[in-house]
């Protein structure tokens, strides 16, 4: 049944990296703070504020406590890659160049039928939206393709492409298996042996099925939301403390530690969909829950933007005409 | 005379925006060519695909005609001084660019004038195009559109990555979203080729084609009901199901199509239709395949963006798709039945329906209640209606939102709970009720099929209404994000076609009760007459599109059926119904008249307070005979037409309230009403009242349009 001379999972990975390294993409390694999709690394989520062009691409293990299935379900998992790709900002021939991407891992388009889908994307809890497709192939949804238009509340400029390539289908698609554990991961050039995608990810998957669907302890999982989350909200505070005084040298600007707050928003938000998985949030509660969390991505989002620039000195504030030069830092 | 040619080019426009974009370009450009006096003489044909808006014009006019302007100088007495022109005279000259010589002289009412007749020079249409063009592309209306370019100086629906502009051979030079127009278009994605010249704007539909472009949506619709055809006569007796919206949407995400059959295993057949159909239809965009028997067949046909599938690859990949996709929907449908309806009753609570008005097991709570009301309404009436079945399904009726299929398949909520409900033995009379709550979701689409499916739609609905209502969220202009407009004719239309004798302003009021004591209730804005008025005022405009866009009964009769009443859904149909029958009638055309005529009298005397007697009139003071035949008739033929109207029969009624015509048309024409005397005056306008007060509960005749004034 499967194609053997298709690639497997890890060489997947190697060519569509190879081909976004070869367009100036910086190659970032997976974000080691649980996200619920690649847009919530910081690669994305903070790369995207801000003036400065940037390229980047890096496979994010994608984990959804909910979409666990105990190792069951041949698509669906708790944990996925997608290999994440941001142009900032998109060139002209971005949908072109993504279509090359396409054939650089063995996709004879020739042979296939795309098309482009209207599917705009959105992330409430992050306040951010996108406009794009859904990338279909022969039926298949491929691959996510938006052009981000806001991020933690902030109207962006440049506007970034957001590419997301789910990984396990793709691989299911080249190899035509028909469940993503049939998927061969890496075959020994020499022997033959093939490692499939079960011998390395089942056990995850029932496991983190079992916790986040029945043993996550509910009692323990709120206090470390409560936990992260007043800690994120202090250091929020304190930068916009920081910000508000005339005061503050260009030291103590760049070095307020942002992005430690950030990793806490996302634990936040890890915690949150597991507290979900487990039915634990109620009807009133979880309205109020994902807008604490929003008004954690949006307040980093706003400091994080502001730290980019020179800090507010009290003659820039009075002054004002001339803006502050947007420095990444020395 | 040049050809005219515009195409923008854009990255895939989403396929439910691209008609009505491509029609409202045609509608900008030629009002711009028209309004520019740049009118084409021949034909305008426009086209479109995902990736571009095309229009094409025959015969422009090189140049704007040019037109000639009179312009009024000074005064001939301050222009001449001794027959020789002042510095005035000269001073307009120039300004008007002709010789002195030149100046006529006209008469106006302020007396004589010098004026000159200037000829202002025509622009060319290339000029006018250049500069005007990009205002109308960047003022194209999308439902939802973005940013793309650095210092975000324009939106669109997506990127825009070429322009075509041309009169005949030449380019029309002008620029938007950082394009320059050109006369290079580009060939289909994959097909190509890449880069594809247009010599000439009549050369472009070929063009295009040459590059693997039907740029023409009906082409390709024909092309593809040809390839559906072709690829069903593989499977012997087969027919693909016409299915409108698709085909829409399939020649909306292609630009050279075709069509291949793909097969899925039969043994999935044994999931509902309804299930399969969805994942094909709304997840898939294939078309269904039927037998002979007009039962599913296990085959499917997906429309390609390519021309065809040699090695069969297309095709295996999608009934891939397609197998993963049943393989899912197989694996909810038997997850699902572990946990029977009756048992996720207790998960509703934490469902939520709105943040302020609770979870569904509130809403389900809610239902059940209104519906008991509504069962006892109508108790007389439909005595079969099973009060019993309607609370149970009322009580389940939400429990499929807790389903994997459902979480899954959003838009066939209800639909499963009734599937759920009949496979775990629930009687037939719940389940079909269950099934049909949703219905009717438009004014095309059937209502629920039994009386207790009707009631439960009603109740559901209803207590949508009724909440939202409450919390000050009344529709308002394109603003409905709960769909209540929808919500409210669904329930005007099963009223209707049921025949139900309930009381819109009642079935409100028990709706918000209801509510009472809940948590909801203390979040509520609007309660009492202020809400009611507000649901009446809602329900009254979504009464009028009923009878006017469904029955198709004229505005003014609808205006003057519901101005008499427009609580009683059924009533006002069979009144409306009545009025439209008679209207063309020339005693009943008179009779509007005079009422229109009474309305204005009164509204005069109550203006000018003038008193208007209280029935019964005082038969001393009027005396002139033609007020006391109609005082004599008056009482009769309000009797007839109540009888006549308790049975409904009011086409009846009305015929003897025309026969009121002469008696009032002899009372206008001999009886003063507006006389001195106030007692008399005061008995004069009773009878009037009398006559508007007795004969105004089918319809107000006064809102009728007459052919007189």
């Amino acid at each position: 049944m499967a194609n053997s001379s298709a690639l497997t999972f890890q060489e997947l990975i190697l060519r569509l990296q190879t081909f976004w390294a070869e367009r100036g993409c910086v190659l970032q390694q997976p974000y080691d703070v649980e996200v619920g999709a690649g847009t919530m690394a910081p690669e994305t989520f903070l790369r995207v504020l801000g003036p400065n062009p940037y390229r980047v691409a890096y496979v994010q293990p994608s984990r959804r406590p909910a979409d666990g299935r105990y190792g069951d379900n041949p698509n669906r998992l708790y944990k996925h890659l997608q290999l994440q790709v941001i142009l900032k900002p998109p060139p002209e021939n971005v949908q072109e160049l993504y279509l090359e991407s396409l054939k650089a891992i063995g996709i004879d388009l020739r042979q296939h039928d795309i098309k482009f889908e209207e599917d705009n994307w959105e992330a409430p809890t992050l306040g951010a939206w996108g406009i794009g497709w859904q990338v279909m192939l022969d039926g298949l949804e491929i691959t996510q393709f938006t052009y981000f238009q806001q991020c933690g509340g902030i109207d962006l400029d440049p506007i970034s492409a957001e590419l997301t390539y789910g990984l396990e289908r793709i691989t299911a698609f080249l190899q035509d298996a028909d469940s993503i554990y049939d998927i061969v991961w890496v075959r020994d050039a020499e022997t033959g042996r093939e490692v499939k995608y079960r011998e390395v990810r089942y056990q995850d998957e029932l496991q983190f099925s079992v916790y986040n669907f029945e043993v996550a302890d509910v009692g323990q999982a709120w206090k470390h939301l409560e936990l992260y989350e007043s800690e994120c909200q202090k250091l929020i505070g304190q930068f916009n403390a920081l910000s508000g005084s005339k005061t503050v040298s260009e030291d103590e600007w760049k070095r307020f530690p942002l992005l430690p707050a950030f990793d806490l928003c996302l634990k936040c938000s890890h915690l949150f969909n597991i507290l979900d998985a487990r039915g634990a949030i109620s009807v009133t509660e979880r309205v109020g829950v994902i807008a604490r969390i929003r008004q954690l991505a949006v307040g980093l989002a706003k400091a994080f933007q502001a730290q980019q620039s020179a800090p507010p000195k009290a003659e820039t504030r009075v002054g004002a005409q001339v803006p502050s030069p947007a420095g990444g830092g020395r | 005379m040049p050809d005219f040619l515009l195409e923008i080019g854009c990255e895939e426009i989403p396929a439910r925006m691209i008609f009505d974009a491509s029609l409202e370009l045609e509608k900008r450009i030629l009002d711009l060519l028209k309004s520019n006096r740049l009118q084409p003489t021949g034909e305008i044909a426009k086209t479109e695909t995902p990736r571009r808006l095309s229009l094409f014009a025959r015969g422009l006019p090189e140049s704007q005609p040019d037109t000639q302007q009179q312009l009024t100088g000074p005064a001939v007495k301050v222009a001449y001084k001794d027959g020789q022109p002042t510095a005035a005279a000269q001073a307009f000259a120039r300004k008007a660019g002709i010789d002195v010589e030149k100046l006529e002289k006209i008469t106006t009412p302020k007396g004589e004038y010098l004026a000159a007749t200037v000829t202002n020079k025509g622009k060319l249409a290339r000029d006018v195009l250049a500069e005007l063009l990009p205002k109308e592309i960047v003022a194209l209306h999308w439902p939802k559109n973005m940013y793309w370019r650095a210092g975000k100086p324009e939106r669109f629906v997506r990127p825009v990555r070429w322009m075509v502009a041309l009169l005949d051979g030449e380019v029309i030079p002008l620029e938007f979203g950082g394009i320059k127009a050109g006369n290079e278009s580009r060939g289909h994605r994959i097909l190509g080729p890449a880069l594809a010249k247009v010599s000439a704007p009549s050369a472009y539909i070929e063009a295009m084609r040459g590059a693997h472009v039907i740029a023409s949506p009906d082409e390709r619709e024909q092309r593809i009901r040809k390839a559906l055809d072709a690829a069903t006569r593989t499977v012997p007796g087969a027919r693909w199901r016409e299915d409108a919206e698709l085909l829409k949407v399939v020649v909306n995400l292609t630009e050279w199509p075709s069509a291949i059959l793909g097969s899925f295993d039969p043994q999935f057949l044994s999931l509902p239709e309804e299930v399969l159909v969805t994942v094909m239809r709304d997840h898939q965009k294939y078309f269904a395949v039927e037998g002979a028997s007009k039962k599913l067949a296990p085959h499917f046909l997906a429309v390609l963006n390519t021309d065809g599938d040699p090695a069969g690859l297309i095709r295996h990949g999608n009934e891939r798709v397609l197998r993963a996709r049943f393989n899912d929907a197989r694996f909810f449908w038997d997850t699902d039945q572990k946990t029977p309806l009756r048992d996720r009753v207790e998960m509703l609570k934490a469902v939520t329906f709105h943040k302020d008005l609770g979870s569904y097991a509130d809403k389900s709570e809610r239902m059940g209640n209104l519906a008991e009301r509504l069962c006892q309404m109508l108790v007389n009436s439909h005595p079969k209606i099973n009060v019993n079945a309607v609370q149970q399904a009322a009580w389940l009726a939400k429990t499929d939102l807790t389903t994997e299929l459902v979480k899954e398949f959003t838009e066939l909520q209800g639909i499963i709970g009734g599937l759920y409900a009949k496979a775990q033995g629930l009687t037939e009379m719940i389940s079909d009720a269950i099934y049909d709550q949703y219905k009717p979701t438009s004014m095309d689409s059937s209502a629920p099929r039994t009386l207790e499916g009707a009631l439960l739609s009603i109740a559901d609905k209803a207590d949508s209404i009724a909440g939202m209502f409450a919390l000050g969220m009344v529709p308002s202009g394109s603003k409905d994000p709960f769909a209540l407009r929808r919500q409210a004719n669904g329930i005007v239309k099963t009223i209707a076609e049921k025949k139900f004798l309930l009381n819109l302003a009642t079935l409100f009021r028990d709706a918000i009760d209801t509510y009472e004591g809940s948590e909801a209730w203390k979040k509520f804005t609007f309660r009492g007459q202020a809400y009611l008025n507000q649901v009446q005022a809602f329900f009254r405009e979504r009464l009028e599109f009923y009878l006017r866009d469904v029955l198709g009964i004229a505005y003014d009769v609808v205006n003057a059926t519901l101005a008499a009443d427009s609580n009683d859904v059924v009533d006002a149909a069979a009144r409306a119904s009545a009025v439209a029958k008679v209207r063309p009638s020339a005693d009943f055309e008179a009779i509007s008249t005079s009422f229109k005529r009474m309305k204005n009298i009164l509204r005069q005397a109550a203006e000018s307070k003038k008193r208007v007697a209280e029935p019964p009139p005082n038969l001393s003071i009027l005396k002139q005979q033609e007020e006391i035949t109609l005082h004599g008739l008056i009482r009769g033929i309000a009797r007839e037409v109540k009888v006549l109207s308790a049975s409904r029969r009011y086409e009846q009624a009305l015929v003897k309230i025309s026969k009121l015509r002469s008696p009032i048309d002899a009372f206008f024409d001999k009886v003063m009403v507006m006389v001195e005397d106030e007692e008399l005056r005061a008995q004069r306008l009773g009878l009037l009242q009398t006559l508007v007060d007795e004969f105004s509960s089918i319809a107000d005749f006064s809102e009728i349009v007459t052919e007189k004034k």
